[in-house]
């Protein structure tokens, strides 16, 4: 099980790396979804790995998860929702009032801010 | 309250209030400009009289010879503190400060014109005068510290005042980085001198002369003190930003550079002549540079045309006559050196004053142009020729005291072995000095009356020559009757000298008999007349000489070192996000990969649990999703399906291994995360273009794999082993149902236990949501509108927008959807849910509507904009947690209670669910208008908005056919 949690955060982050190194906006952004998602991922796995216990209080029960680093991935699923929300909207802000979705300033425009 | 302690309360009062008000009062000039210009001086001055006689009041404790002290504790384990001490040294600079800033204040009124902005101008100068009361009242070295960088920044104003003038803001930035420098040089010597003695109190360190001599650190705290001095005192070799401040208005000028700002680096030294001075190292650098500077300053004034200059640079020189005093170490030199303070800044602040004056009345400040103003200006004559005969050094006025007691010094002193080098070079330096006072007389006011002058002088206004004149009077005064000074300098000499000497017993006379210093006074002042009777040969061959230009040098160093920073910076920063994210990645990797080889690691403690045939398909398909997704995104429809697969088996994920909530929030999460993509790929390209070179995507994906399998690595071992300490789990888990009144511990902690974060993360959440909602509106606002409006479509469109089907389930799956909702927020406590996935659940209901029926016809049934319901859901959170306050508990502490109505069963209130209920608000509210700002950008005007809520319908009677058609021609 350890394996499988642990390489599963190796992929998401290797494909998450690759794709937020790409030249336009939309690939980066599904990047950095594969990044949050290695990463709430990995915050949640600190608590180590527990099956079949969820933190749910009742009398007949005896093991339970951890469930602290359930509470605080619970959250940064939300705002990462928020943030991926925000970072989209620039992105299409950016392309409907350039009509380019490149990440980085293209050398053909610099030129033209120093013409100008 | 006995007598003693009120008159230290009274003492704290008036200290903090003589260095608070000027900072306090610094607010209202800009307040009263539009008072009128008398106003805004005015309110200047009162605040600065206030300060004064608030520094007045406390002149009888300070002639007992006691120190007055005030001080609360701010930062103590820093050793930071704000403790204020004034004894004879601090009441003297206070009393320049104040007294010079009240004559400087009425003189500017006068002075800046009708285009200035005063209230700005009276501003940046109570800023800076606030700023030098605070260094030379500090008791604590780490607060004299924060007010000395507070005078760079408030001089770097005051200097760039004109911003018109290049001359202003080049000399602002030149004196900013000269001084700031010498500050930051300041900060380490005065660190390693707290660290010496254990304290940061100026009062405990004076005490400790030998252990600082005695420390091994002496040497460098010396020197990087010394450079913070030199630099603010315009000391050899950082003496060159002083003559380019001079581009300020001439008040600043008077003010800063004769009286205040260059003094501040004397008077650290005078205030750590105690414990610094007397030793060789002291002697050699501080007499060398007092010298070097005295006799340079002296011989370039003489050569300057512009008034201001030449007064500049004889500020400088002056700076190194009191400088070389003080590093003579002996407290004579001690006491000539506070006596030429008190001299220089009436004198010098007079004839500043009265070059503005010319300035001011004849348009000019270049000597060459001047010549004949005494017949003019008959007052500014007087002044200007009374206060720079006094700094020629001619007796009866006070100039010629002081400088005779420092020839009378300069004759004791023994440099480099040497009886002569100091003696001649002092002459020397007095000599020129003679010389420029002569010229500055003669050239400006003496000889015939021109008629070419730029504009016809004439003396000013006395609001202008009043403040000079009473200056003059103070230097005729004390030049007559120097015995009136005596005492009160004696009493400053007392505090400079601590406990490290006797105050000299020598008394202020102007006849001393036919001693050395006469012989070397009157060859000074002969000497310099002289001087001025060849003169016009010496200035050709001054002009013929080569010299270094400092402001050359000095931007050849700035523009070098912005190359350097340029060639380092767009290496790493040239512009191009990929670039950085690539270095980002990069560090993470090689940091992660250091102390992984550093760092060592402990035995496996857990055994690998097994994994079933259904977890090993599960991770087979987030694999070959994230694989897929790499290698298939350019079409981006597919990618976003793939990344959907991702999220659903993450989701899968959580439920298997014990986390149902995280596995409920992640799995809404990712439909509204759907959802919004799809919005937003409705307007990018559909297909993401080959750009990148094979090379470049191989490097990338190389990185790729090794930060993948980096953190595969670190997860893997540490699932295998137990956490180093034990984790603070267990007392979530013991607590929750005792102290929180819930059994589902996750919820508990997110509005219990942690709900202070919880609060936090709602807030950002609403802020990212108003976010996109303020960047739709300003998109709407600008050019992009149009296009938006008149977007072609490039996908064949469905015929049916709003399609029966779809808005009849939506309509019928709301309410239970709604129910769902409403289900998980109230079981939350004890169940999975809570008022996170229960906000997004009924987002998810709402969205539906808005994708079957339209935009319009969804928003023109909105009751509650969403704005309101996020305001709402944060202020529903933030009264709960108030409410706790009316109890006497902390914010946010939670309470609950079972109550039961027969015939239910017994049931849970707690003001926990309130605190949800605000969660879900916001939730919801934040969701919503996200995906409302998206789907507003897609309206277009070939398509107008329905009011219908679906294309079809056949129970209506009227429009369903002129409906159809429009849809058919939209197609």
């Amino acid at each position: 099980m350890e394996l499988i949690v642990a390489s599963a955060i190796g992929v998401l982050t290797a494909g998450g790396i690759y794709l937020v190194l790409r030249l336009r906006t939309f690939p980066v952004i599904l990047g950095m979804s594969l990044l949050t998602y290695a990463v709430n991922v990995f915050l949640f796995a600190s608590g180590r790995l527990t099956i079949g216990a969820p933190p749910i209080l009742s009398d007949d029960v005896t093991v339970y998860t951890d469930p602290l680093p359930q509470a605080l991935v619970l959250t940064a699923i939300v705002i990462s929702f928020g943030m991926t929300a925000v970072v989209v909207m620039i992105g299409l802000g950016a392309f409907l009032g350039s009509d380019d979705d490149h990440v980085d300033d293209q050398p053909q425009s610099a030129g033209t801010e120093q013409q100008t | 309250m006995n007598d003693d302690q009120t008159f230290k309360w009274a003492a704290n009062v008036s200290l903090f209030l003589i260095v608070a008000l000027p900072f306090l009062g610094a607010l209202l000039p800009g307040v009263m400009n539009s008072a009128g210009r008398s106003a805004c001086a005015g309110v200047t001055f009162t605040v600065t009289l206030a300060a004064f006689v608030g520094l007045l009041t406390n002149l009888p404790a300070v002639l007992a010879g006691r120190v007055v002290t005030a001080g609360i504790d701010w930062m103590p384990a820093l050793g930071l503190n704000v403790t204020l001490m004034l004894d004879g040294l601090g009441f003297f600079f206070a009393l320049l400060i104040l007294g010079i800033g009240l004559l400087i204040i009425a003189y500017g009124r006068h002075y800046l014109s009708r285009e200035d902005n005063m209230g700005e101008f009276f501003t940046y100068l109570l800023l800076f005068q606030g700023a030098m009361v605070g260094i030379v009242l500090s008791d604590n070295i780490l607060l004299l510290l924060v007010f000395w960088e507070l005078t760079s920044l408030s001089s770097f104003l005051l200097i760039g005042y004109w911003k018109h003038l290049p001359e202003g803001r080049q000399g602002a930035r030149m004196a900013l980085t000269v001084t700031g420098m010498g500050g930051l040089a300041m900060i380490g010597g005065m660190l390693i001198l707290g660290n010496i003695v254990g304290s940061y109190d100026l009062s405990v360190i004076l005490q400790n002369r030998e252990m600082i001599q005695a420390s091994p650190l002496y040497l460098p705290a010396l020197i990087l003190i010394l450079l913070g001095c030199f630099t603010k005192s315009a000391q050899f070799p950082f003496h060159f930003w002083l003559p380019h401040a001079m581009a300020a208005p001439t008040p600043v000028s008077a003010y800063l550079h004769s009286a205040t700002m260059v003094k501040a680096g004397i008077f650290l030294m005078a205030r750590m002549w105690p414990v610094l001075s007397g030793t060789p190292e002291w002697v050699a650098i501080v007499t060398t540079a007092g010298l070097i500077t005295m006799v340079l300053g002296a011989v370039i004034a003489l050569f300057k045309h512009d008034l201001k200059a030449l007064l500049a640079f004889s500020t400088v020189s002056h700076l190194g006559l009191i400088t070389m005093l003080l590093g003579t170490g002996t407290a004579f030199g001690a006491m000539a050196a506070v006596f030429h303070i008190l001299n220089h800044a009436t004198f010098k602040a007079a004839l500043f004053m009265s070059a503005g004056i010319v300035d001011h009345e004849a348009h000019t400040r270049d000597i060459r142009r001047l010549g004949g103003l005494r017949a003019l200006m008959p007052v500014t004559f007087v002044i200007a020729t009374l206060a720079a005969l006094s700094m020629a050094g001619i007796p009866f006025l006070n100039g010629f005291l002081s400088k005779e007691m420092m020839l009378e010094e300069a004759h004791h002193t023994v440099l480099y072995g040497s009886h002569w080098l100091v003696p001649v070079l002092a002459t020397a330096g007095s000599l020129f000095s003679a010389a420029y006072c002569f010229r500055f007389i003669g050239h400006t006011f003496l000889g015939p009356v021109r008629d070419d002058y730029p504009h016809k002088p004439h003396d000013p206004g006395p609001g202008m020559w009043l403040p000079p004149a009473i200056l003059v009077v103070l230097v005729v005064v004390i030049g007559v009757a120097p015995f009136l000074a005596e005492p009160f300098v004696k009493i400053v000499t007392a505090s400079v000298l601590g406990m490290a000497g006797e105050v000299p017993e020598a008394h202020f006379k102007i006849w001393h008999g036919l001693v050395p210093a006469l012989y070397m006074s009157i060859i000074a002042v002969v000497g310099g007349l002289l001087l001025m009777t060849v003169f016009k040969p010496l200035l050709r061959l001054w002009e013929a000489t080569p010299r270094p230009e400092a402001k050359v040098i000095f931007e050849a160093i700035v523009e070098a070192a912005a190359r350097v920073s340029q060639v380092v910076i767009h290496g790493l920063h040239n512009g191009s996000f990929t670039r950085y994210a690539m270095i980002a990645m990069v560090t993470m990797i090689a940091a992660g990969y250091h102390a992984w080889v550093t760092g060592a690691v402990g035995e496996a403690t857990r055994t690998m649990q097994a994994a079933g045939p259904v977890p090993i398909a599960g991770w087979a398909m987030l694999v070959a999703a994230t694989v897929a997704l790499v290698i298939l995104h350019r079409n981006r429809l597919l990618a976003l399906i793939l990344i959907g697969i991702v999220g659903l088996m993450v989701s899968v994920g959580f439920v298997y291994l014990s986390a149902p909530d995280l596995a409920m929030t992640q799995f809404t999460v990712e439909v509204v995360t759907i959802i919004l993509l799809l919005l937003a790929l409705n307007f990018l390209p559909n297909r993401t273009p080959v750009e990148s070179t094979t090379l470049r995507r191989v490097r990338d994906a190389a990185i790729a794999v090794a930060g993948g399998l980096a953190t595969f690595a670190l997860s893997w071992h540490y699932l295998l082993r137990d956490a180093v300490s034990t984790p603070i789990s267990e007392f979530h888990l013991a607590n929750s149902y005792k102290g929180g009144g819930g059994t589902n511990v996750v919820n508990v902690i997110l509005v219990d236990f942690r709900g202070f974060d919880t609060y936090g993360e709602i807030i950002v959440l609403g802020i990212a949501a108003l976010l996109i909602y303020a960047l739709t509106e300003t998109l709407l606002d600008g050019p992009v509108r149009r296009r938006l409006l008149n977007r072609e479509p490039d996908q064949p469109q469905a015929g049916d927008r709003h399609p029966m089907m779809m808005v009849v389930v939506t309509r019928v799956i709301m309410p239970v959807v709604i129910m769902v909702g409403f289900y998980i927020f109230l079981r939350g406590h004890n169940e999975p849910g809570g008022g996170f996935i229960a906000g997004l659940i009924v987002s998810i209901g709402v969205v539906m509507q808005y994708m079957a029926s339209g935009f319009a016809w969804t928003s023109a049934r909105l009751k509650y904009p969403y704005h309101g319901v996020i305001g709402a859901g944060v202020l529903v959170a933030g009264f709960t947690g108030m409410g706790s306050w009316f109890v006497s508990k902390p914010f946010l502490t939670s309470d609950f209670t079972y109550v039961r109505i027969p015939p239910f069963d017994k049931f849970e209130l707690a003001t926990a669910a309130l605190f949800d209920l605000g969660v879900f608000l916001a939730v919801v509210g934040a969701v919503m208008l996200s995906l409302e700002s998206f789907s507003r950008l897609a309206r277009r005007t070939d398509t107008p908005d329905t009011e219908y809520p679906m294309d079809i319908d056949p129970s209506r009677t009227e429009g369903p056919l002129e409906n159809v058609t429009a849809l058919k021609e939209g197609n």
